[in-house]
């Protein structure tokens, strides 16, 4: 005899300790919460911590939208829907304002999220500092002190190096004036969206087995020199070749064909959505 | 005639630091019954016993001692790398008028460490990181003591750069590529950057070729000269001492057996044992 699957695949025990954690990672806005990472039907370092997230929060009302770095059909963002909803038979959604727990890798989506929902953050390496300290008891302790000259310092040789700080995505925070936060691998131009977010971000880091949070409006600060103001992706003057959209995170494309370079929404369910109340009844839309 | 007196900048009292419980024989006053620094019945190391010394602002203090005299652990806690066993230290700062810095919280040692310190160790490995720029390096020490402004810790990275003979072309290159000199050098402009009334050396000039030694001596002593800085130096080479410090003090087995200038030191000595290490001067 076949026995059934448990709700949300982790048994309740489990699902206890990491809403423990979780709770744990809010009232301490930015820290980062040790927990027992379970063994998930997925590698490590493919978004288990934020599936373990998902599974101890979702419930029978819940909607779930997963994203893959933008895009809602990735076969990574396929395959944790499937596994959700075949172990809870809940509806999923590509509609971020549909959903009521979005779980994503690396972006945060275009329509500013509600007060209802809760995005749900993969997160490959939760530590800003490791980089510069490889010793965990000494990030720890640097923490504990908020001594966060390592952080600095690395934005520093990279503006000597390169003359301007080079990182593309997972750019520092400081979250709530206490605690510098890796904010995963989202890139610079979603940081500001993290500000005073209306909803719960919670992020998990499955192998590192480590869960944090940014309650809703907490503030958050990328890190940034008094005279190397932080900056985002800069995409003024271009626009979406499918929906026209402007203000968005844009993916580059070039193409061979015609020898040009263009770009295109990367939130692939932000753009579907405009060019339905375009009125555009087939929606082609190429994946990179 | 008024009378002038000075008053010291750093004032250490009484410090020991042991490694193990101690017990009733070794815990008496002058320890009576200790070989050399371990005890016998307990088995407790005092690596220092009842050191009190005083910088005064401006000076260098030298420290030598054989190997395993405790002049290294000395000097870490001093700069806080360890904790003492027992033991006062004073700072005649505004900031830190009246306390007792071996009490004080960890936050509060990293404060006096990045805004009031600088240390030049031994071992480049231990004050660089070998993987960051060498003018990175410099500007770690002005981060931690609150330094947003990129340009200006910049320029004043460069000016150190200047002070220790580093060719700026070579700023942004990691000090891992560089001679020990060298790195001696960038150790010691980033000990300076954050202009720190107290500098610590231990042993800088250890593994050194002469002409490269001399070059670092003349750089500290200038520094000396044209900064004010006070500093405490560690050495086991009574050469860099002579040429260095204005006071030396003698530790010997966890204790100081002498003190007095330098010179009288050198010229005069009392203690058996300084006299031994003088005369070994080859």
């Amino acid at each position: 005899m076949r026995a059934e699957p448990q709700f949300a695949f982790l048994d309740e025990g489990s699902k206890k300790e990491i809403r423990r954690a979780t709770l744990k990672a809010v009232a301490i806005p930015g820290y980062q919460v040790p927990f027992a990472s379970r063994e998930m039907p997925m590698a490590r370092g493919w978004g288990t911590g934020g599936l373990q997230l998902t599974c101890s929060l979702v419930g029978k009302e819940d909607v779930l939208k997963v994203i893959d770095q933008g895009a809602d059909e990735s076969v990574n963002a396929v395959s944790i829907k499937k596994l959700v909803q075949a172990t809870t038979g809940i509806p999923v959604t590509e509609r971020t304002e549909e959903a009521t727990l979005i779980q994503s890798r690396h972006r945060i989506p275009e329509i500013p999220m509600t007060k209802d929902q809760i995005l749900v953050l993969q997160v490959p390496m939760p530590e800003p500092l490791r980089k510069y300290e490889k010793k965990e008891s000494i990030t720890k302790r640097l923490h504990a002190e908020s001594e966060y000259s390592g952080a600095w310092l690395m934005l520093f040789e990279q503006i000597m190096k390169y003359g301007r700080t080079t990182t593309g995505a997972d750019h520092p925070v400081l979250v709530n004036g206490r605690y510098v936060m890796a904010p995963s691998p989202i890139p610079r131009f979603d940081n500001q969206k993290m500000d005073h977010s209306e909803a719960l971000i919670l992020l998990g880091a499955g192998r590192e087995k480590k869960i944090y949070a940014v309650p809703p409006y907490t503030e958050i600060r990328s890190l940034a020199f008094e005279d190397h103001p932080f900056k985002g992706e800069d995409f003024s003057g271009k626009c979406c070749r499918f929906c026209g959209a402007t203000g968005v995170f844009l993916d580059e494309l070039y193409i061979e064909e015609t020898g040009v370079t263009e770009y295109q929404c990367n939130d692939t369910s932000h753009c579907a959505d405009r060019l339905e109340r375009q009125g555009e009844k087939e929606v082609h839309h190429a994946t990179v | 005639m008024q009378q002038f007196e000075e008053r010291p900048l750093l004032k250490v009292e009484n410090l020991t630091k042991q490694y193990g419980p101690g017990c009733g024989e070794c815990s008496q006053p002058g320890r009576p019954g200790l070989i050399k620094n371990y005890c016998p019945s307990c088995g407790t190391v005092y690596a220092c016993s009842d050191v009190s010394l005083n910088v005064y602002p401006g000076e260098i203090l030298g420290i030598v001692g054989e190997s395993g005299s405790g002049k290294s652990t000395l000097m870490q806690c001093l700069y806080f790398d360890q904790d003492v066993t027992s033991g006062m230290l004073t700072i005649d700062d505004p900031e830190l008028a009246g306390e007792n810095l071996f009490d004080v919280s960890s936050q509060r040692k990293r404060y006096i460490r990045n805004h009031k310190y600088g240390m030049v160790y031994q071992n480049p490995v231990k004050g660089l990181r070998m993987d960051f720029s060498s003018i990175s390096n410099i500007a770690e020490k002005q981060i931690a003591a609150g330094g947003r402004h990129v340009g200006k810790m910049q320029s004043a990275g460069e000016r150190l750069l200047d002070v220790v003979s580093i060719p700026l072309f070579r700023m942004k290159e990691e000090p891992r590529n560089f001679s020990g000199g060298m790195q001696q050098r960038v150790q010691i402009a980033k000990a300076l950057s954050n202009d720190p009334p107290i500098l610590f050396l231990d042993e800088v000039t250890t593994g050194l070729d002469l002409s490269v030694r001399a070059a670092v001596i003349d750089l500290i002593k200038q520094i000396q000269r044209d900064l004010g800085i006070s500093m405490i130096v560690v050495s086991h080479d009574l050469a860099v001492i002579r040429m260095l410090a204005d006071r030396t003090l003698v530790m010997l087995n966890g204790r100081v057996i002498e003190s007095g200038l330098t010179d009288q030191i050198l010229e005069d000595p009392n203690h058996a044992y300084t006299q031994q290490l003088v005369y070994s001067l080859l």
